[in-house]
């Protein structure tokens, strides 16, 4: 409890005070500070429980690289948001903020036992100890990992808030408006392009908000920037990922640092923003250093301790100890001296220092440890003092202080570079990776160029230590509590490029994605391999560059909005007659119209049992439709199915299967020849723009000598389908100029002429077995001509059906569903459809296939149907098929139930099945094992109803 | 998401309006019945994957319709070129 807010300073505004709460108590800061200073300000070092071992933590950042210091903010119900950055979240009144990860509370956590057994949680610790039985990973160790190993906890009630999404475009876009982004903003405005700069902050001047003497230039510059027409510049606004052509998505926090009653309209809004050039200002992150200690409370960046003192007017302890391998550590100390921090020593690893800095140091009264190295840290909850030694490794000398500061040097914040594919070159001044080339118009400025003076240093993460590594508890990555000795232990295992190190330690895997422990993971397992680091490489950053909501990736796409959804012109008709809906491939379609109190199952059976006793009217508008036009017509038709198309005359339909070059189906569907050089062809719902793309591939690129015109006519059409012994009588009051009588117009024939009034095509198919029509008619009269069917029905016992009626009343037929009784793998003779391909045709698409060694070779699955011992037990679809039900596990599976139906027709269940060899085993009884035990089931011809086809003639 | 130039439209669109096609210029024989099992599965199946320049097809779905080739640099995703489905290979 050291910390405390400096009698001035900072950019608070101290007249305005905040109140909130953090684990239930009260707390209170200034307008403008963050949730990490504010607490700081009144004393709070101990804000979480780290991920693995529950140890104690601080913050060690002031900014986005922050491990330790999360919370869940909840604004209220669906509002509660976990993992965010203590140092990123701006205070408001009301504010209720939470620590996370510990049991019960943050100062005595149960959990931390964890600590005492470290040496039982090695790297690769869950790999080794888990491949124990599945029983009792899932009864006693996940729950207990669980328990024991994570960050916030997931939201669990619906998000209320929406989210913005845009588009924007400019000439420039600059991410990071530090000073160098905001020298780079100006410039590209000066030229009148639009410019767009983009900032993670509260408010613009990255760096410059914690050095005072920048103020009055950041002030100016902001405003010019504001005044000028051309120039966007978005706060609280994080570039998550650059991707191709310079596309960069970033998103805008608009409500989160509003108190809950303030906050109006979208809570984010997310960016994709297309720019001519892309400057990258993203700055640098300074880098902790390894020891023994280093995760205790009040151990920090030098960079985050002078960002609470001079832009929060917070020192982070009474008496300060820098421990320092790079310059920039003794320039901060004697900032945070001049601001008010007592600074009680540096102690540097570097014998040699600028005389400037020791100079500096000496007026200051600040004790100077040149070649020494912190070795411990004592204290738990909190530090309490340091013991250091020369070059680590002489006797130790002891150091009274409440916090320490680390300046192990800095990372170039390159992961935008990195997304967008430029590369990395090592650059040994800087001990890191700095951008090398790229191909877009893309460049860096500022530190994250490498091109900022931080001065010199010697960064290498680990200092040198009287232990041995692998007894240290020197942390490398704060969030997923990697030590040095990890590492060392990974290599000892083998492991060699960063990669595998990476994973098998975890190092850089936790929501910073490593932000403060990649480069010295990587130097110490370079040290440890006795191999420079560019030989071990650096893992590839990936967006986000910080975990980002959900909600604001999603935009406006939820609900109903989440896809688009189709409906047919009957849709309306269908809802108000009760109808139970399921969306088939965007669709909308009605399943079933229950009537009184019916189930699904009494509704499906009284529209079978109409169907095929009176008749039944059905909405097929979704049938895929494309109009085949032009003098070649019949010939492309001839090679895309497999069936001939030359021979078919005018007025007749055509049932065509359609396969892929491999020779599988791929669709099916009845066709029309309306005119010599006119067809209508039909394809599944789900198929029809597959099958629209496939035949002009095949048109464009193969055959484009052909004269054939392809246009899809899917919604021009509305189709309704009249199906029963009755279907002519209720049809044919209503139509004009087509004779109806089965000599004028037979099974699979088409017919132009009208109905009510409109033009039709009428087919005589059936789906159903039954004597069947199809009437097409343009979509807009296509509800009035459903009433007027529906109407003339009513006189003759007629009932809408659905699709689960439909998808019956054709497996009791054995008509297949593409897609249901196939799965892509199957040949036309597979499904028993080897009728359907023309012997005589010199080619079609996938014919050449149908000879190749494994498909003509015995025992393919084959479609069968299947009809249960027990005719009262409905086979689960999916479900396994096997030979021997005694058979040891594993079992030998024969194949999987396809379509599985109660048949109100028939009075019991029926299935279709692809079965090895399936029908070579008619009459066989097969097996199919079900959690609740095994069902006999015999193999039969897939045609269980009508099989001479006597009923479509009506 | 990438820019991609049609050469159709003569216009760079974004990504979301085409579709990918795979490799280019792998013409159906002209009649397959004489391909021994080894070539037709060399057609049906076997790709080159470069490391590099890569001919590709795409089609521009969500615009004039049409098929067409690119060579794209499949380390770097940039496009070399666009051209007519027929012409030459780039
Ligand atoms: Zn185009």
């Amino acid at each position: 409890m050291t910390g405390f807010r400096l009698a001035d300073g900072g950019r608070i505004d101290r007249r305005t005070k905040r109140n909130f709460t953090f684990d239930g108590k009260a707390r209170w800061g200034y307008a403008g500070d963050s949730l990490a200073s504010a607490l700081l300000a009144q004393g709070q070092m101990l804000f979480g429980r780290s991920f693995k071992y529950h140890r104690p933590r601080g913050i060690l950042g002031a900014g986005v690289e922050e491990p330790n210091a999360l919370v869940t903010v909840d604004r209220g119900p669906g509002r509660v948001t976990p993992n965010l950055r203590a140092p990123s979240v701006a205070i408001h009144d009301g504010l209720k903020a939470v620590s996370q990860n510990r049991f019960p509370t943050l100062k005595t956590d149960l959990i931390a036992v964890n600590n005492v057994l470290s040496a039982f949680f090695p790297a690769g610790f869950y790999n080794k100890t888990f491949m124990w039985p599945r029983a009792a990973w899932e009864k006693v160790y996940e729950p207990i990992i669980r328990r024991l190993a994570g960050l916030g906890d997931s939201p669990t009630t619906r998000d209320p808030d929406h989210y913005d999404a845009t588009y924007a475009h400019c000439e420039t876009l600059v991410v990071g408006a530090g000073p160098a982004g905001i020298a780079a903003a100006l410039e590209a405005a000066a030229t009148g392009g639009r410019v767009i700069l983009i900032d993670e902050q509260e408010e613009i001047g990255g760096g410059a908000l914690s050095d005072p003497a920048q103020w009055a230039w950041l002030a100016e510059a902001s405003a010019k920037l504001a005044a000028m027409d051309n120039v966007t510049v978005l706060s609280r606004t994080t570039a998550i990922g650059h991707y191709h052509q310079n596309f960069v998505v970033a998103a805008e926090r608009l409500t989160d640092h509003l108190a809950v009653n303030e906050a109006e309209g979208p809570r984010e809004k997310l960016w994709r923003i297309r720019a001519g050039e892309v400057v990258l200002a993203m700055g640098a992150i300074e880098r902790p250093l390894v020891f023994e200690g280093n995760d205790v409370p009040g151990v920090m960046l030098a960079s985050a301790a002078k960002t609470f003192a001079l832009r929060y007017g917070v020192a982070v302890g009474r008496k300060v100890v820098v421990m320092a391998v790079h310059d920039s550590g003794w320039r901060d100390a004697l900032a945070l001296h001049k601001a008010g921090v007592n600074i009680a020593a540096i102690v540097d690893l570097r014998r040699d220092v600028a005389s400037d800095l020791i100079e500096g140091a000496r007026d200051a009264r600040i004790a100077c440890y040149q070649g020494y190295a912190v070795t411990s840290i004592s204290g738990g909850q909190a530090v309490k003092g340091v013991t250091i030694a020369l070059a680590g490794f002489g006797k130790g000398q002891q150091l009274d202080c409440d916090a320490v500061l680390m300046a192990g040097g800095w990372t170039p914040t390159v992961h935008l570079w990195s997304h967008a594919k430029g590369t990395l070159r090592w650059d040994e001044a800087w001990g890191a990776f700095v951008p090398d080339k790229t191909h877009e118009n893309l460049r860096c400025v500022g530190a994250c160029a490498g091109a900022w003076s931080f001065g010199k240093g010697l960064p290498g993460g680990l200092l040198p230590a009287p232990k041995p590594l692998h007894e240290s508890k020197a942390f490398v990555d704060f969030q997923n509590d990697v030590k040095a000795r990890d590492i060392g232990l990974a290599v000892q295992e083998g492991f060699r490029s960063i990669e595998h190190i990476k994973r098998y330690t975890t190092n850089g895997m936790a929501t910073d994605q490593g932000k403060t422990s990649n480069l010295n993971g990587l130097q110490i397992a370079s040290g440890v391999l006795h191999r420079p680091v560019t030989e071990i490489g650096l893992t590839t950053f990936r967006p986000p560059y910080t975990p980002q909501s959900f909600g604001a990736i999603l935009g406006h796409h939820k609900e109903a909005l989440f896809q688009p959804l189709r409906k047919t012109v009957i849709d309306d008709w269908a809802a108000s007659h009760g109808a139970v809906y399921e969306n088939v491939a965007q669709w909308r379609r009605a399943r079933f119209f229950p009537q009184g109190s019916e189930d699904m199952d009494a509704a499906v059976a009284r529209e079978c049992r109409t169907v095929r006793s009176a008749v039944g009217v059905f909405d097929a508008s979704t049938l895929g439709k494309i109009e085949v036009v032009g003098s070649d017509a019949a010939e492309f038709l001839n090679r895309m199915y497999t069936n001939p198309w030359k021979s078919l005359e005018p007025g007749r339909c055509r049932y065509g299967l359609l396969l892929g070059e491999h020779g599988f189906i791929i669709d099916d569907g009845v066709s029309a020849r309306l005119a010599p050089d006119r067809f209508h062809l039909t394809t599944t719902t789900g198929g029809a723009a597959r099958v629209l793309n496939m035949m002009e591939d095949y048109l464009q690129t193969e055959w484009s000598d052909l004269d054939v015109w392809l246009t899809s006519t899917t919604e021009q059409w509305a189709v309704i389908a009249v199906q029963g012994p009755k279907a002519r009588r209720v049809i044919e009051p209503l139509m004009e100029g087509i004779d109806l009588s089965p000599e004028a117009f037979p099974h699979m024939a088409v017919r132009e002429g009208r109905i009510c009034g409109v033009e039709t095509r009428l087919f005589r198919v059936s789906f159903t077995g039954e004597l069947g029509f199809e009437v097409n008619v343009p979509a807009e009269h296509g509800r009035m001509v459903w009433e007027a069917i529906w109407a003339e029905g009513q006189k003759h016992g007629a009932v809408a059906y659905g699709t689960e009626t439909m998808h019956v009343l054709r497996a009791e037929k054995g008509f297949i569903i593409v897609g249901q009784d196939t799965d892509g793998t199957i040949t036309p003779d597979d499904a028993g459809l080897g009728w359907a391909v023309g012997k005589k045709k010199p080619d079609f698409v996938g014919k050449r296939s149908l000879a190749r060694p494994d498909i003509v070779a015995p025992g393919r699955k084959q479609l069968v149907g299947l009809l249960t011992d027990d005719p009262q037990a409905v086979l689960e679809e999916g479900a396994q098929i096997v030979a021997d039900p005694n058979q040891p596990v594993p079992m030998t599976m024969l194949g999987h139930v396809t379509s599985s139906y109660h048949s109100a027709t028939l009075g019991r269940s029926i299935a279709m099945a692809l079965v090895a060899g399936g029908r070579d085993r008619m009459g066989e009884t097969l097996h199919i094992p079900m959690p609740a035990g095994t069902i006999s089931a015999k193999v039969v011809a897939p045609m269980f109803y009508d099989p001479e086809g006597s009923r479509l003639n009506g | 998401m990438l820019l991609i130039h049609c050469p159709y439209c003569e216009e760079a669109r974004p990504e979301v309006e085409f579709a990918y096609g795979g490799e280019a210029h792998i013409a159906r024989p002209v009649d397959p019945s004489t391909y021994s099992d080894e070539q037709w599965e060399e057609f049906l199946y076997i790709r080159s994957n470069p490391r590099g320049r890569h001919h590709e097809r795409w089609r521009h779905s969500h615009g004039c319709g049409r098929f067409f080739n690119a060579v794209r640099d499949t380390v770097t995703d940039v496009f070399e070129t666009t051209y007519k489905a027929g012409e030459a290979r780039k």
